[in-house]
């Protein structure tokens, strides 16, 4: 979706309207748009510079990728830590729970500036690829 | 994570700038290696550009005067010009930068056509310019007229960007040492540049590496020369105060 996106151009296009989701203390515990994710789809949209980009700031448990960074917590145990639901709303939008957070928010499109025409009006991660994400995390589980 | 006491100090010290005593020069998070490599003359490949631009100071092209033929004797005349940009510019009241000084000798001095933005001219006599100040401590001027371009540049500096919705102060101050992917986070000066960048293959401006920085937050990136990156560059400046001009940088 992202790429097709991207093909078009650099126009500003008017803002999408994202999914609603409800939050309940610090999760959101339904699926957004009551989609289900896949595992395998999560990880390469972590691994992915051009959506995810997880690994500048993240260490994940994949042998293979060098370079992973140290600016958030680890994530080989999250998925023992967090519920989906909390998960979810770190991903959705982790200012949230703490204003001056580092972490980006990944399904918001309002609120931001100077955003590169190309990502005007688009969330980082789109409804499905949130979920996919929130699936591969719940399987890290071992520290 | 210290991002409170970071904020608690950002505020205290709100009209001011942070002092050159706890930031740390560019070549501060090279590896010693390259380190070396970018103090040694003859292996740092930045050097290569500002033999270019010593030839280019005192060439002419048709009937215009020569660079050298205003500024005789460079090594002494304009040691030190370097570390006092960017400034604002007596004439026109904006503020320009080295580039932008070197443009305006070559479109109102020499009568000929600028030069733009990353060719191999200008970066040639920028980095020329800038290594007859190597070594000397950064000096702009901050109060006065630069004092708006000061404060707007800080501005810049401090607000959220982009889709990640990053501020440079977030990195180049709050996660200063901390591992973005392969690179380690330095204090974001600009006295390294022009810089050799071994990802550019090649010596780049100021300003193509504040442009790789808003792409990697996917804001917008400014055109080269633009006011917020010439006030982001004076804030720069600023903030670097003291700190020894190391141009041409080695980076990675
Ligand atoms: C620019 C750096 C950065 C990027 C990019 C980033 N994160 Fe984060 N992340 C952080 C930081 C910092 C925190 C800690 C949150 C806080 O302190 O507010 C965090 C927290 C988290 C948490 C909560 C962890 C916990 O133990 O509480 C999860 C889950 C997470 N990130 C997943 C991701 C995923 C998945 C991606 C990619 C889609 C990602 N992050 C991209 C910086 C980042
Ligand atoms: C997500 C973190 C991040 C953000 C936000 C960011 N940068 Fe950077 N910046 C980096 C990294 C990583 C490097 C390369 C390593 C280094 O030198 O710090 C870098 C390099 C630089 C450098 C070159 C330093 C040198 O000596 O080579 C400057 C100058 C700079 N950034 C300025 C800025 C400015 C100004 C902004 C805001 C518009 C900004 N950065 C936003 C991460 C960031
Ligand atoms: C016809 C004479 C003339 C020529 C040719 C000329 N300049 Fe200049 N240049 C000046 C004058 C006069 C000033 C002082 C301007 C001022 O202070 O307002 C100046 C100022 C400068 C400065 C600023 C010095 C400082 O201390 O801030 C730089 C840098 C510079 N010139 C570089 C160049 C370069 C590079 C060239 C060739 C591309 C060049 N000049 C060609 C006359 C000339």
């Amino acid at each position: 979706m992202t790429a097709v996106v991207l093909a078009c151009g650099t126009s500003a296009r008017p803002a999408v309207a994202l999914e609603p989701y409800a939050i309940a203390g610090d999760a959101i515990p339904a699926p957004l748009a009551g989609l289900s994710g896949d595992a395998q789809r999560g990880r390469a949209v972590v691994l992915d510079r051009t959506r995810g980009n997880c690994l500048i700031c993240h260490r994940v448990p994949e042998p293979d990728e060098p370079f992973q960074g140290t600016i958030g917590p680890p994530l080989a145990d999250v998925g023992a830590r967090l519920d989906d639901g909390q998960l979810r709303l770190r991903l959705v939008d982790a200012s949230l729970l703490n204003p001056e957070t580092v972490m980006p928010p990944y399904f918001r499109t309002e609120g931001l500036r100077d955003v590169a025409p190309q990502f005007r009006g688009l969330p980082a991660l789109n409804a499905q690829e949130i979920e996919d994400v929130v699936a591969y995390l719940a399987r890290l589980r071992t520290p | 994570m210290t991002t409170r006491a970071a904020l608690f100090i950002g505020l205290s010290l709100a009209t001011t700038v942070a002092t050159a005593q706890e930031i740390r020069p560019g070549s501060a998070f090279l590896s010693p290696e390259m380190r070396r490599q970018q103090s040694d003359e003859a292996r740092n490949p930045g050097f290569l550009w500002v033999e270019q631009g010593e030839e280019l100071f005192s060439r002419r092209s048709g009937e215009a005067p020569a660079c050298i033929t205003c500024h005789a004797d460079p090594e002494r005349s304009l040691k030190g010009a370097a570390t006092r940009y960017p400034q604002v510019d007596a004439g026109s009241g904006k503020l320009i930068n080295l580039e932008g000084r070197i443009e305006q000798c070559r479109t109102q001095r020499q009568r000929q056509p600028a030069f733009g933005y990353e060719s191999p001219e200008l970066l040639g006599l920028t980095a020329y310019l800038a290594s007859l100040s190597r070594g000397l401590p950064m000096s702009v001027t901050t109060d006065g007229a630069a004092k708006p371009y000061l404060d707007a540049g800080k501005a810049v500096y401090e607000r959220r960007q982009g889709q990640l919705n990053l501020s440079c102060r977030q990195c180049h101050d709050d996660l200063v040492g901390e591992k973005l992917r392969g690179d380690t986070i330095s204090h974001g000066v600009g006295t390294g540049y022009p810089a050799y960048r071994l990802e550019w293959n090649e010596v780049g401006s100021l300003h193509r590496r504040l442009r790789a920085c808003s792409l990697g937050v996917r804001a917008t990136q400014f055109d080269y020369g633009a006011p917020e990156y010439l006030a982001l560059e004076l804030y720069l400046a600023a903030r670097a105060k003291g700190l020894p001009l190391e141009s041409p940088g080695l980076r990675r």
